[in-house]
């Protein structure tokens, strides 16, 4: 306990001072915060819950284009805005700005929230490959149809409100990075505090055998919603950094992305570990590095390497990270092992 | 929302005899999906990557100069090997595992399948000329180009045989007899390695001719992938597997409630109406299905 405590505080003096230790990478240093968030909440359904999902995009792209539409909306006509598109007509004042981001962000966090909640029950109630399925079909559904309306841009992409001017360059950079982390931080705690309660012990059951944990008196379509609302929450919040970190949106490329970023999240996790409440955030850190490190090598075939990643990963990889390391050393997750028991398993193998 | 169509009539009909060509190529996807379904227990999301990679034999076939009809019997003897060659790399790997393990290897070989014909084929949107004209039907309202009858004729004779071949061959017999037990098939002398190879190969080959098919009646490109493979989701889950009249109703119904959705809500939702179709049949699905079972309240 003691060592965690070390460890964490570590982790956010090392957050804190980043920005200022490697200022070249604050933006990529960004986008890895809020890829930690999204491999994070999406283990809690997919790793901890057992529902596999390819849909948390939808929360994602939703939070994108609802942070965007109400920072615009708040001060400027958003038709007209839209359809001067690049070309800047209005400016926001940074008074302005900031006070869009704040509403825009609660906006989008509280709205997917909701979204989640409605079509939870009817959603939550399909079992196995037909809710991974569905939640695909959900998430490109969304981002044909958001490519179809005109008032947020339809297929030609909607820019976002550009940082306004206070004073020095770095600024952008350490408030999209400030913001992302603060976000990251607040995921970890209250991730952290749902895996320390009985509600964690409830996503569990439901993933190992959900007939038999409604059969025990859990009433599990009330705790899938929950998780699923928990998860929807931080996705749409990441996704509202991230409409302003890239500064622009378009409905198939960047908000509902299922191609990239609805894989990204679910590999992420898969790669460190599911059900564990590290591996996400190791997958994802680990995920991002090969992917800046090794996309510029790859240069254009990015997309074939992420193919053949999948592939590798999920067949010869599926545990995880994390998975890996508690099968060698099991000693330091807790647990006790017999000598014996564990060599008759090797045997086994 | 554009309600010409229920103004004029003959619009209906060209929108439903469209629907029903089109929906029997459908059809003859779902075929495939149906039979590894039911056999290997795996869902390829790269189905409609090898259809589209069919459709472009196809049209390498146009370009040199061959009638790009010769691509459906080209086309499924290269997909056969194709298919093969992914089963030996990927799928018997994901063959006993948890049913998401195979959903997410099969999607990234469909990344990677796009990618990869995206370098090869580059990112046009392209389409196998036949030449074979037009039908016009009740008075000149009805336009029918006879390549899509011609794709839903060769369809459905596929279709066809594949049927009597199930139904006959030895080979067939093994398949069916791994769909209904493997265990007992293995034990029964069936090779299951050969028979899962077999069966997606001519998932495979299927998808190839279906490509074949659509690149001389529509359009192929290389991200067009992705909804060939929920339109056969969706028809196979409607349908339920092994009931092929089913498949072809519901292929049907799927091709008309596309061309429909496409003249009254416009093109660019037509896609976007195929994913929330799926979406609002497997929520029915589930409140059917939850209605049978018995919940502790």
């Amino acid at each position: 306990m003691k060592n965690n405590i070390i460890l964490y505080v570590g982790i956010l003096i090392f957050g804190i001072a980043a920005p200022f230790i490697f200022p070249a990478f604050k933006v990529q240093l960004s986008i890895l915060c809020v890829l930690i968030v999204l491999a994070t909440t999406w283990n809690i359904q997919g790793g901890e819950m057992g529902y596999n999902s390819f849909g948390n995009i939808l929360f994602y792209g939703l939070g994108m284009y609802l942070c965007a539409s109400v920072q615009v909306g708040m001060f400027f006509p958003l038709a007209e805005w839209t359809e001067s598109g690049g070309e800047k007509t209005f400016v926001h004042t940074p008074t302005q700005f900031f006070q869009g981001m704040a509403v825009g962000l609660i906006v989008a966090a509280v709205v997917p929230t909701i979204v989640a909640g409605l079509i939870g029950y009817s959603i939550l109630g399909l079992r196995g490959h037909y809710f991974a399925i569905c939640t695909l079909g959900l998430g490109v559904a969304a981002g044909e149809i958001s490519g179809g309306i005109e008032i947020i841009g339809a297929g030609q992409g909607f820019t976002t409100p550009p940082f306004p001017d206070v004073g020095s360059l770095d600024s952008r950079g350490e408030f999209f990075y400030f913001l992302s982390f603060f976000t990251l931080v607040l995921t970890f705690i209250a991730v952290r505090s749902i895996y320390s309660t009985r509600f964690k012990l409830i996503l569990n059951a439901i993933r190992d055998n959900e007939d038999k944990a409604e059969a025990m008196g859990i009433e599990t379509m009330k705790y899938k919603i929950i998780g699923w609302m928990i998860s929807a929450f931080f996705c749409g919040l990441a996704g509202g950094i991230m409409g302003g970190l890239v500064g622009y949106i378009d409905s198939t490329d960047v908000a509902f992305d299922g191609r990239e970023m609805g894989v990204f999240m679910v590999l992420m996790a898969i790669l460190g570990g599911k059900g564990t409440l590290w591996g996400p955030i190791i997958g994802a850190t680990v995920f991002h590095i090969f992917k800046e490190g090794f996309w510029t090598f790859f240069l254009g075939w990015q997309y074939v390497a992420l193919g053949v990643l999948i592939v590798v990963i999920v067949i010869y990889f599926p545990e995880g990270i994390m998975g890996w390391l508690r099968e060698k050393y099991p000693e330091r997750f807790g647990e006790v092992v017999d000598e014996k028991d564990r060599k008759a398993q090797v045997e086994l193998k | 929302m554009d309600f010409m169509v229920f103004q004029y009539p003959m619009i209906s009909v060209q929108a439903c005899l469209d629907g029903v060509l089109l929906g029997i190529l459908f059809a003859l996807i779902a075929y495939g999906m149906a039979l590894q379904w039911g056999v290997m227990n795996i869902i390829n999301i790269a189905q409609g990557d090898l259809v589209i990679l069919g459709g472009y034999i196809a049209y390498f076939m146009y370009l040199y100069g061959i009638h790009p009809a010769w691509g459906v019997i080209v086309a499924p003897v290269i997909m056969f090997f194709v298919g093969i060659a992914i089963y030996k790399l990927v799928i018997n790997k994901v063959v006993d595992r948890d049913l998401f393990i195979s959903i997410l290897a099969t999607f990234g070989i469909s990344i990677l399948f796009m990618q990869l014909m995206n370098f090869a084929f580059g990112a046009d949107v392209v389409l196998a000329n036949s030449d074979y004209g037009t039908t016009m039907l009740f008075n000149n309202n009805v336009v029918l180009p006879n390549s899509k009858i011609f794709s839903a004729f060769i369809s459905i004779l596929f279709a066809i045989c594949l049927v009597i071949y199930m139904k006959k061959s030895k080979l067939g017999r093994a398949i069916r007899a791994t769909a209904q037990n493997a265990r007992a098939a293995k034990i029964l002398g069936v090779d299951t390695e050969k028979v899962y190879a077999a069966t997606f190969g001519i998932n495979a080959a299927l998808c190839g001719v279906a490509g074949a098919l659509i690149s001389i009646t529509f359009t192929i490109h290389p991200y067009m992938g992705l909804p060939y493979t929920i339109r056969s989701f969706m028809i196979v889950i409607v349908a339920g597997l092994g009931n092929l009249p089913g498949v072809a109703m519901s292929g049907m119904g799927l091709g008309v409630f596309e061309e429909f959705a496409d003249y009254i809500l416009g093109t660019e939702f037509r896609i976007g109406s195929v994913f929330l179709l799926l979406v609002l049949i497997l929520v029915y699905r589930r409140f059917k299905l939850s209605r049978k079972r018995e919940y502790l309240k």
